[in-house]
């Protein structure tokens, strides 16, 4: 944890943070609309997004947001940046304020990199002169130097990105506030993405991020928060955030079952109703042995007529890192029409590779398509454990053929030995 | 844990949500005149002709009320005092007309289209429909040297008048300022506001001395109508121009007002629309990034 001056004052500081969005019930945007219903202006709708939130960053730390969708952290996030105001409660903020809700906001397709680029440096707070200076730098962090003088709308999305990153991190900032601008790029990129976060927070530079990521906020962060319907529920360190934040969403915590419930997921038109691990011989076992063959099965009960749909399975480590996934639309796309009522039994068979410990799967039931059109969500209510004799520290232990072979030196090795 | 560093008295920047204007005023400027120089280039990006097209298409409205005004239609009575140099007279009012038409018109839809940067970033909103109208502004720049070449080619004389000049831009932006902020506030909830105003801008555009003289209007109105005709602030701009910079020979604005006392009214109705477009704007600033 890094140090904190003891008399300065925190980079942020937030104390009592409420805000309430007004949702007009019917939106009347025309005179004819609102001539012919009067009344129904008055229809306003308040939702309460954030509820006395209070908490403080200190200096150099990378602060975790960590939320449902819809638990209000974004919101968090535009009342720390100044984009939203608050109802009450106040914010404090000792720095230079970068925000990255979104990469490359206000670009203009039809300007070349250096108008972008300059007005972008700009809107983060840079003076022209700052913003021209820096041209060359973010260009050659971009990697686009032969594409510089391209219009914005003949890049590739990757170019796009790229450029949009590179503007953002040239602001010196202070702190930073992080949107799930990193779900955007590849693998490479993302990677590239935290590994300048990493800098900038060894730099000193104070970094809050918000992510429904548990994997990213236990490999970054030093502290986080967990909100939940507007209200912190957690405020601490980065694991028991997590552990907090799995519990809310797959409902295994008796505090949160009520939230859990309707957090269940899914529009509901099949439920999986058990689900169980066997092993080789069919018994069902809550401890497994490693190298055996296992199976995974989920009996679903459709509420309403239903064609195709998936099941996928994600079993987790302790670390809730997904070590399996897999899904029946890989090899069954056209799963065919349950009718209501029906039952089906999904099964999920495969070489116990995992290394010892204990597991916990986790089901979805989707309609046909991307997968992300829940049916239902369902934690299966159980652990396995995995028991072998040898556990090597990885992940799995898949069976790996290790040889050694004497290799005859080169010629001119020979002489230089 | 917040309660404790609470009791501190310099606890850093207050973060007070969005608002119209800022602190920072050159963060400010630097953002207006940026938008304004983007979209400048951006207007003519494509076309063959550039930005001569922004000279060329107040040259070709002129040239066709010009033709139909003063040849078909004789709108113009020679008897009256004020007629010559008719040309020069249309040509600026149609440029200081189009000047105003860019700054409002553009203005409606502005904040609105700009939806992303209001929801992604914190900056001063009134950065948005100022942007609007210095954009409107270069272009009026570069319209004058045009309508002040053909002043000088018609055989006008310049006269210390033409120092009135810049304190006739000022008061027509500063009116365009002002209903350009009322304008994008108020589109934001009721979408109404761009066919509304495009019918306003056309009513406004007749009912001011640019096609029509001064002259002309005060042989078919009463003193009370003339005078409230007069109140129109695009009517004192475009006769004051006509006055100033064109034939001393047309009547001034303070003698078609009866004085310069009553000059300030249309002045004072410029600066209350102009206060009431800040008004509304600044207002509107702290929740138009919720209500979009």
């Amino acid at each position: 944890m890094p140090a904190q001056a003891s008399n300065a004052p925190p980079p942020i500081l937030a104390e009592s943070v409420t805000k309430t969005f007004r949702v007009p019930e019917q939106r009347s945007h025309t005179l004819k609309e609102r001539a012919l219903h009067p009344l129904r202006r008055s229809g306003h709708e308040s939702f309460r997004a954030l509820t006395d939130v209070s908490f403080d960053v200190r200096r150099g730390e990378f602060f975790g947001i960590a939320g449902r969708n819809g638990s209000g952290k974004s919101t968090l996030l535009k009342c720390l940046a100044g984009i939203y105001g608050v109802d009450s409660g106040r914010i404090w903020m000792n720095g230079r304020l970068s925000t990255f809700i979104e990469l490359g906001v206000g670009f203009n397709q039809d300007l070349a990199a250096r108008d972008n680029v300059i007005l972008n440096g700009i809107m983060m707070g840079l003076s022209p002169r700052e913003a021209r200076a820096r041209y060359d730098a973010v260009i050659d962090f971009a990697e686009l130097r032969e594409f510089e003088e391209l219009k914005l709308k003949n890049y590739s999305s990757g170019m796009h990105v790229r450029l949009a990153f590179s503007v953002a991190i040239q602001v010196d900032a202070e702190i930073l506030l992080v949107d799930e601008v990193l779900a955007v790029g590849d693998a490479a990129f993302q990677q590239k993405c935290f590994d300048v976060f990493n800098q900038m927070r060894d730099d000193g530079r104070t970094i809050v991020f918000v992510t429904h990521d548990m994997g990213s906020l236990n490999r970054f962060c030093h502290r986080a928060l967990l909100l939940e319907r507007g209200s912190v529920i957690h405020l601490g360190e980065p694991h028991e955030v997590a552990d907090r934040y799995l519990e809310l969403n797959f409902g295994r915590d008796p505090e949160a079952a009520g939230a859990a419930r309707d957090a269940r997921g899914g529009d509901g038109e099949a439920r999986i109703v058990e689900a169980w691990i066997e092993d080789e011989s069919g018994e069902r076992q809550s401890s497994v042995t490693q190298g055996q063959r296992i199976a995974l099965k989920a009996l679903v009960r459709f509420a309403v007529d239903v064609e195709d749909p998936a099941a996928s399975l994600y079993v987790l480590n302790e670390e809730h890192v997904a070590i399996v996934v897999a899904t029946s639309q890989r090899e069954n796309e056209r799963s065919g029409r349950f009718s209501a009522g029906a039952q089906a039994l999904f099964s999920f068979a495969m070489d116990n590779v995992f290394a010892p410990g204990r597991y916990s799967p986790l089901f979805t039931l989707a309609h046909r398509g991307t997968g992300l059109d829940l049916m239902d969500r369902f934690d299966g209510a159980f652990t396995f454990v995995v028991t072998g004799i040898e556990a090597m520290g990885g992940v799995i232990d898949i069976p790996v053929e290790v040889a050694i072979e004497r290799q005859p030196l080169s010629a001119t090795e020979r002489v230089q030995a | 844990m917040s309660s404790r560093v609470a009791t501190h008295e310099h606890l850093g920047r207050p973060i007070r949500g969005p608002r119209a204007l800022t602190d920072d005023w050159s963060r400010f400027w630097h953002l207006t005149y940026n938008i304004a120089r983007n979209e400048f280039k951006l207007r003519f990006f494509g076309s063959a002709l550039g930005y001569l097209w922004q000279l060329v298409r107040p040259l070709l409205l002129f040239g066709v009320l010009y033709v139909f005004f003063t040849k078909v239609a004789h709108v113009n009575n020679s008897n009256l005092p004020g007629q010559e140099h008719y040309g020069a007279q249309l040509l600026g009012s149609i440029v200081l007309f189009t000047f105003f038409g860019e700054a409002t018109s553009g203005a409606v839809r502005s904040v609105v289209d700009r939806e992303n940067l209001v929801r992604k970033i914190q900056f001063p909103r009134m950065v948005i429909p100022l942007s609007v109208v210095l954009l409107a502004l270069f272009n009026l720049a570069l319209n004058l040297v045009v309508v002040l070449g053909f002043t000088l080619a018609e055989g006008v004389t310049p006269t210390l008048t033409w120092l009135e000049l810049p304190l006739i831009v000022l008061t027509l932006a500063v009116f365009a300022t002002g209903i350009a902020m009322l304008l994008s506030a108020l589109f934001v909830s009721l979408r109404d506001i761009q066919p509304i105003w495009d019918v306003v801008s056309q009513v406004l555009f007749y009912c001011s001395p640019v096609i029509i003289s001064v002259e002309t209007v005060r042989e078919k109105l009463s003193p009370t109508l003339l005078h409230l005709y007069m109140l129109n602030p695009l009517a004192v701009v475009f006769q004051q121009f006509r006055h100033a910079m064109v034939t001393h020979a047309t009547i001034s604005v303070d003698g078609a007002l009866g004085g310069w006392v009553a000059v300030l009214e249309p002045l004072a109705i410029v600066v209350a629309i102009f206060a009431v477009g800040f008004w509304v704007f600044n207002r509107s600033a702290p929740l138009v990034a919720e209500n979009l």
